[in-house]
């Protein structure tokens, strides 16, 4: 469209072509009142994208603001590219997860691999060295052919990404339910190392500094993607592909580097992303965070296609750029830092004192806003909040008791769930050894990386168990926080913080919004006992197909800091004779349990309890016995209770087995979900010492037999299955789902 | 000994190749950025993984083209011992220092994961300290590691002993005869597709991928008296 086709600012207000731009009425009053005139295309399309939810967080607002934040080894909290803490020795670790659901719900391919283009860049550009992504991932079951392919494609993407920027994959999750079928999830977390003095910040200032733009050159692609994903996925949504950006991960990888080089020097004010809302609001949020204001010429903008309207080129999504604040005068080193690279700076504008962003465009003014009305100053609403009558039915329900019979086949169905399955299909086609810093590759509760020139390591993990949160958002909230801690402890580490996404339906209706509140309240809960406050994080509203919402998924990323690294433990048995503990007692709780899912088809009922004292004190206890050289192995009871966790501690070893017994309900103690949780070994030697500091049980031994024997005290044989058989089922469970034709 | 690791844009195993040799050889490296044109000073050149110039071309077909690789070239005339991982097997092919060709992986999937290769020829400037036969586990990560080659081309790979390692057991990939690594006639020329560079600390896993690095000074040192 040219310039002269556009729509003039009279016909945007009366035939309120600002609607279809995701703006109410109230919202284009308000933006005539600030600019005290009509705004023209250009602002308007730069106002309706600064102001969705994507950019703004105008819904949830209120909300983050209940997240803890502080903490004395936190350097950079949230409003930053990525959260930093410090991890010692004048080292410190820089993460954030963020969503690309919508994207990827019609593009999976480009909306997967251009998720994790984001992520890198944000960590990144505070001048950390990336060093790990993990991905959590939510698809419908995996029946139909379409969800075969998004999760194909989603996988493929992520892979010819990663794989090509040469940062390792190690970790993440991978959960199947209705509630995904036609929203998937698909979040990605970028974790990097950075020095203290290397911390950069998205800021504009020094009046006449100059504006540069870096990276790929400016398409029509990704226009209004911020805007897209604020709203629901409709069987229209089909016609927003060309809203999906395309990934060059060979450019992310220049980019990478160049930028990495040019955060080292002084001639650098400021650098930020051109995430969603692109140049937009990179300008934008940069010159409101240093209290400047920025103005640029967009015909020196570097561009893919001939004839881009500034309208296009401000609202354009396409990736792999970044804009620099660069001082005046010092722009001839950065242009000779980034050819080296075989990439173009170019100065496209300068800093200024008027807190303006102001626009030319052949020789004319075509926007002129103030920076803060378009950052922080954007509306924010506080939503009505409604408790829902499932929720109410769900909590006057009598617990549920499931009935069954044979426990060795409902073992290996259960190893068959998708959601519990191995995952290797999926991993196998991540590099996650590149850059050999990973000592605990997937598959087990956490990655662990080395910390090269250090003794210390980094555990990493994303968690949520979406099924307990839309049972009960509070206390699947603090589920969620307490399973990610859990499996960092697992690791030999120490929780340090963590970063959220926050995946939920249209905060528009009061119900979600409830769930919205009521699980950040539960987070928080966790957080503070925890000591792992919120750095940063990403919120994915409107997440719904037709109406229908998903299950209320807010992923948790954690990271933990490994002292030493002898103490990186992993879920393995490791040796034939070893004593095995569980740490806690089964109840009878099978609300949103795996066991529920497989015999009902459904979910229902309350989620399991959790005691936030005795999970801290497990938690505690069970990371000073491995730090102490104690434990032999350690895993977290999750999804499919005491028998798939033990299960799995055997499938992860090379043909070692385990005999233990259990009393009591047995179907409880075998599949029960009951929270704060562990199975871990400790060898014969190290049995008083163990003991004194962890309050467990002894149930058993590891044997070298590869047979997972389950007995009663009275030697009445409850489970007696080939680890063999058990790992067949486990792996091929997913390629066997992929190649059966639905 | 003097170690190069040639650096393309797209690399992104050359730290790993750097740290093999520093850290666990001990031996001096330096990277090479791939506009350089000479690499005389150079003991051996190490041609890491990665993506060259972004590979949505054949792998490495553009890389064949850089500077670096005339020097690259000069070297392995000169009888240096040049070795190529995964991206850089991929490009000693495209440059025709090693015959054949890659093809995508069977499953057309990128596979990582450890797998076991077995040791053909001990008799290599490269594989002198394993044992003939000797089975070794090493990473893979690829996307295109399904060697090919033409009938006679494998007849006189096999009849002078060129093929340095297969896949042992399962092969991942459909590689032609299982082949996981090649060298040239003269034998100072290795491509392979597993990393021998992300196996030199077991704390990873294995450090079966050492000894090629240490066969490859003691070559180094048998051929060149040091006459301090």
């Amino acid at each position: 469209m040219s310039l002269l086709l556009e729509p003039t600012p009279t016909m945007i207000k009366e035939e309120k072509l600002y609607r279809e731009m995701g703006l109410t009425d109230e919202e284009f009053a308000m933006i005539e009142k600030i600019l005290g005139r009509l705004p023209n295309y250009t602002e308007t399309g730069i106002f309706s994208v600064m102001w969705s939810e994507h950019c703004s967080y105008k819904n949830s607002k209120p909300v983050l603001k209940k997240f803890p934040t502080e903490g004395k080894h936190v350097l950079q909290g949230p409003g930053e590219g990525a959260g930093i803490v410090d991890i010692g020795d004048g080292l410190a670790v820089a993460f954030k997860i963020e969503s690309h659901n919508h994207p990827s719900a019609i593009e999976p391919y480009q909306g997967a691999a251009t998720g994790v283009g984001g992520i890198i860049r944000d960590v990144f550009s505070m001048g950390a060295r990336p060093i790990a992504l993990l991905n959590s991932l939510r698809f419908g079951e995996l029946t139909s052919p379409r969800v075969k392919y998004l999760f194909e494609h989603v996988v493929a993407g992520i892979a010819g990404y990663g794989n090509c920027v040469g940062i390792p994959t190690v970790g993440g999750e991978v959960q199947f339910d209705a509630a995904y079928e036609g929203n998937p999830l698909v979040n990605a977390m970028c974790v990097g190392i950075i020095r203290h003095e290397d911390i950069q910040r998205g800021i504009a200032s020094g009046v006449g500094n100059t504006v540069m733009y870096v990276g790929a050159k400016t398409g029509r692609d990704g226009i209004h993607g911020a805007t897209f994903a604020s709203e629901e996925l409709t069987e229209q949504s089909e016609a927003k592909r060309p809203a999906v950006q395309v990934g060059d991960p060979f450019m992310e990888k220049l980019l990478l580097e160049a930028c990495l080089e040019v955060v080292k020097s002084d001639a650098l004010v400021g650098i930020q992303d051109m995430g969603a809302a692109g140049l937009t609001s990179s300008s934008a949020e940069m010159a409101s965070k240093g209290g400047f204001g920025i103005e640029m010429n967009l015909d020196l903008v570097p561009q893919r296609e001939a004839g881009m309207t500034p309208y296009e080129m401000m609202l354009s999504e396409s990736q792999e750029r970044m804009l620099l604040v660069v001082k005046q005068g010092r722009e001839q080193e950065i242009y000779e830092l980034f050819a080296k690279y075989g990439l173009e700076a170019k100065a496209i504008g300068k800093v200024t004192d008027d807190k303006m962003l102001r626009l030319y465009f052949r020789g004319e003014v075509v926007a002129e806003i103030p920076v803060d009305a378009l950052a922080k100053d954007a509306p924010v609403y506080h939503k009505p909040s409604k408790e829902p009558a499932y929720y109410r039915e769900f909590q006057a329900m009598e617990p549920y008791v499931p009935a069954v019979s044979n426990y060795e086949e409902t073992l290996l169905s259960l190893l068959a769930q998708p959601t519990i399955a191995s995952k290797e299909w999926v991993y196998q086609q991540y590099d996650y050894m590149v850059r050999t810093n990973t000592v605990v590759a997937p598959g087990s509760d956490a990655a662990v990386l080395r910390i090269r020139g250090t003794n210390k390591a980094l555990a990493m993990t994303t968690d949520c168990n979406s099924r307990y949160i839309y049972l009960d958002p509070e206390t699947g909230g603090k589920i969620a926080v307490a399973e990610a801690a859990r499996n960092i402890v697992c690791s030999g580490a120490k929780p340090l913080a963590i970063t959220d996404c926050l995946n939920f339906g249209n905060p528009e209706k009061p119900e979600i919004f409830w769930q919205l509140e009521k699980a950040v309240d539960g987070m928080s809960e966790v957080c503070r006992v925890l000591g792992t406050p919120v750095i940063s994080g990403n919120v994915s509203l409107y997440n719904e197909t037709n109406g229908e919402a998903i299950y209320p998924t807010p992923v948790i990323g954690m990271v933990g800091l490994v002292e030493d690294i002898r103490h990186i433990t992993t879920q393995a048995f490791q040796q034939a004779g070893d004593l095995i503990y569980v740490i806690g007692e089964a109840k009878q709780e099978f609300g949103g349990s795996e066991l529920q899912k497989l015999l009902e088809g459904r979910i229902f009922g309350k989620a399991p309890e959790i005691d936030l004292a005795t999970e801290a004190k497990r938690q505690q206890e069970l990371l000073t016995a491995i730090q102490a050289g104690v434990v032999a192995s350690a895993h977290d009871i999750a999804e499919g209770g005491f028998a798939v966790a033990l299960a799995e501690c055997v499938m992860s070893t090379n043909g070692l087995g385990a005999k233990v017994t259990v009393d009591g309900d047995i179907t409880s103690q075998l599949f029960s979900e009951t929270q704060s949780r562990f199975i871990v070994s400790v060898k014969k030697e190290n049995q008083e010492k163990f003991e004194k500091l962890v309050e467990a049980k002894l149930i058993g031994e590891v044997t070298n037999d590869g047979t997972l024997l389950v007995e009663r005290a009275s030697g009445e044989v409850v489970i007696q299955l080939s680890v063999e058989q058990m790992r067949s089922v486990w792996k091929g469970a997913i390629p066997c789902l992929l190649k059966s034709k639905a | 000994m003097k170690f190069a690791v040639i650096v393309f844009p797209g690399s992104n195993c050359d730290v790993d190749m750097y740290h093999a040799i520093a850290d666990e050889l001990g031996e001096e490296v330096e990277y090479v950025w791939h506009d350089a044109e000479n690499l005389d000073r150079f003991d051996a050149i190490l041609l890491p993984g990665g993506f060259s110039y972004g590979d949505y071309l054949r792998s490495g077909a553009i890389a064949r083209f850089s500077n670096v690789m005339k020097a690259v070239k000069k070297a392995a005339d000169e009888g240096k011992p040049v070795l190529g991982v995964c991206n850089g097997f991929q490009i000693l092919l495209e440059a025709g220092l090693l015959p054949g060709a890659m093809r995508r992986n069977n499953s057309l999937k990128f596979i990582c994961r450890p797998v076991s290769l077995r040791v053909e020829n001990n008799e290599t400037m490269f594989t002198s300290a394993y044992k003939q036969g000797e089975v070794i586990t090493i990473p893979i990560a690829h996307g295109e590691g399904n060697y090919y080659c033409d009938e006679q081309t494998l007849k006189r790979l096999i009849e002078n002993r060129q093929i340095v390692f297969r896949y042992h057991g399962e092969n991942p990939n459909g590689s032609l005869d299982d082949i996981a690594g090649i060298v040239n006639e003269k034998g100072n020329v290795l491509g392979m597709m597993p990393h021998p560079e992300r196996a030199v600390d077991s704390l990873l896993g294995s450090a079966d991928g050492l000894k090629l690095f240490q066969s490859i000074v003691k070559y180094w040192r048998e051929t060149h008296v040091v006459t301090a």
